[in-house]
């Protein structure tokens, strides 16, 4: 249900149907519902990876569908493909490096603790 | 080639609009992809912080009003579908349409502004702020709304933020301070107890995690004032009837930093607000 369009100035652009559209932002309506019902259950460790994951969804909707990435030149997708793999190896590196200060290495650093 | 009509909104530098408009569109990506980048340093921030002291997210994210940030998500991919939509009526010349859509985008955009600034208030009237002005009262206003609604005693809100205890002595500890628990993991059984609902359980440091919610929801904020702006550039320039189904450019980038808009609100969302 989507349309393309050739100007007289050979300017060929892709349009976004309106049924398109509206199937878009009701996905993502549903998908804010699943979200606020899924945290309300207590799945432990997986509630994170369950978020991030319906996030994800509705993050590639925008931006497959609003943002026109589907039927875009694939090199705009591949520059936010990039920014996000940059992402994730940050984020990555940090926590592997963080995760090596544990609190055993440092005397007293934890009360909590039993020694 | 040499010979074709150069249209006035077509760069002397390019050669076609289909070329123009590409390579704006790259580069709005780039930009984009920037902006991306600049968050990703307040998310890395989110992911130490809440690897090492989950208990303090446990304990914090209930202080945050789960109604009102769902109530904005909605706000803002009702935003993104008018958007998308203006971009629609730029795209087939439909004038009016475009008019519009781009003010509902922006009417949506200062309603998430209003949500946001309620939160805010909330937060500051609770003392649920950041670093040293971190001086919660929210238990104590509770009780005394039920009782007084409107006095808040002052010798509550200047009460001083809680000092952590003092780090163990003796010749093998660490001058560093204490922290009241361990990481995950090692301090499996201490997050148990420090559950909601157990009165005067605060863990230490929960103003970081408010630093944080502050930090990410104002970046956040300061984009959603920069895209409406440019909406509102837009709709003056569409009043002024400057775009057609051959120029509308503007309109699919204004509507691209929009989304991205969007697109970080629905990772900050359930980060902040729903998993403890």
């Amino acid at each position: 249900m989507t349309e393309t369009s050739s100007t007289p100035h050979g300017l060929s652009i892709h349009i976004m149907g309106v049924p398109v559209l509206l199937a878009v932002w009701a996905l993502l309506v549903v998908g804010t519902v699943v979200t606020v019902v899924a945290a309300g259950i207590d799945f432990g460790a997986f509630n994170l990876w369950l978020a991030m994951a319906i996030a994800t969804v509705k993050a590639s909707l925008v931006a497959l569908y609003f943002m026109h990435l589907r039927y875009d030149r694939p090199f705009n997708a591949i520059v936010l493909v990039g920014s996000l793999l940059f992402v994730m190896l940050f984020i990555g590196l940090a926590l592997t490096d963080t995760a090596q200060y544990q609190p055993e290495m440092i005397p007293g650093y934890s009360p909590g603790m039993k020694e | 080639m040499s010979t074709h009509e150069h249209p006035d909104y077509l760069g002397h530098h390019f050669e076609t609009p289909q070329q123009q408009y590409d390579s704006s569109k790259l580069g709005m990506w780039l930009f984009l992809a920037t902006e991306i980048l600049l968050f990703a340093g307040l998310f890395c921030a989110y992911s130490v912080y809440r690897s090492n002291h989950p208990e303090i997210f446990v304990y914090a994210h209930q202080y945050l009003d789960k109604t009102l940030g769902g109530i904005n998500t909605l706000v803002l991919i009702c935003s993104s579908l008018t958007m998308a939509w203006a971009v629609r009526s730029a795209q087939t010349n439909q004038r009016r349409g475009l008019i519009l859509l781009l003010s509902m985008t922006l009417l949506f955009g200062c309603c998430f502004l209003g949500i946001k600034y309620v939160e805010y208030e909330q937060k500051w009237k609770h003392g649920l702020l950041w670093g040293k002005r971190f001086h919660p009262h929210t238990e104590e206003t509770r009780s005394h709304e039920k009782t007084a609604p409107s006095a808040v005693p002052p010798a509550i809100a200047s009460q001083p933020a809680p000092v952590a205890p003092p780090p163990p002595t003796g010749e093998d500890r660490s001058l560093i301070e204490a922290a009241p628990r361990g990481p995950a993991g090692l301090a499996a059984g201490a997050i148990e107890e420090r559950k909601p609902g157990h009165e005067g359980s605060r863990p230490s440091n929960v103003q970081i995690f408010f630093g944080i919610y502050f930090l990410m929801t104002g970046l956040h904020g300061l984009h959603v004032i920069g895209g409406m702006s440019v909406i509102g550039w837009l709709l003056v320039r569409s009043v002024k009837g400057h775009f057609t189904s051959e120029y509308f450019t503007p309109v699919d980038l204004g509507g691209l930093y929009w989304h991205l808009v969007d697109l970080i609100w629905i990772y900050l969302f359930p980060l902040l607000y729903l998993i403890g």
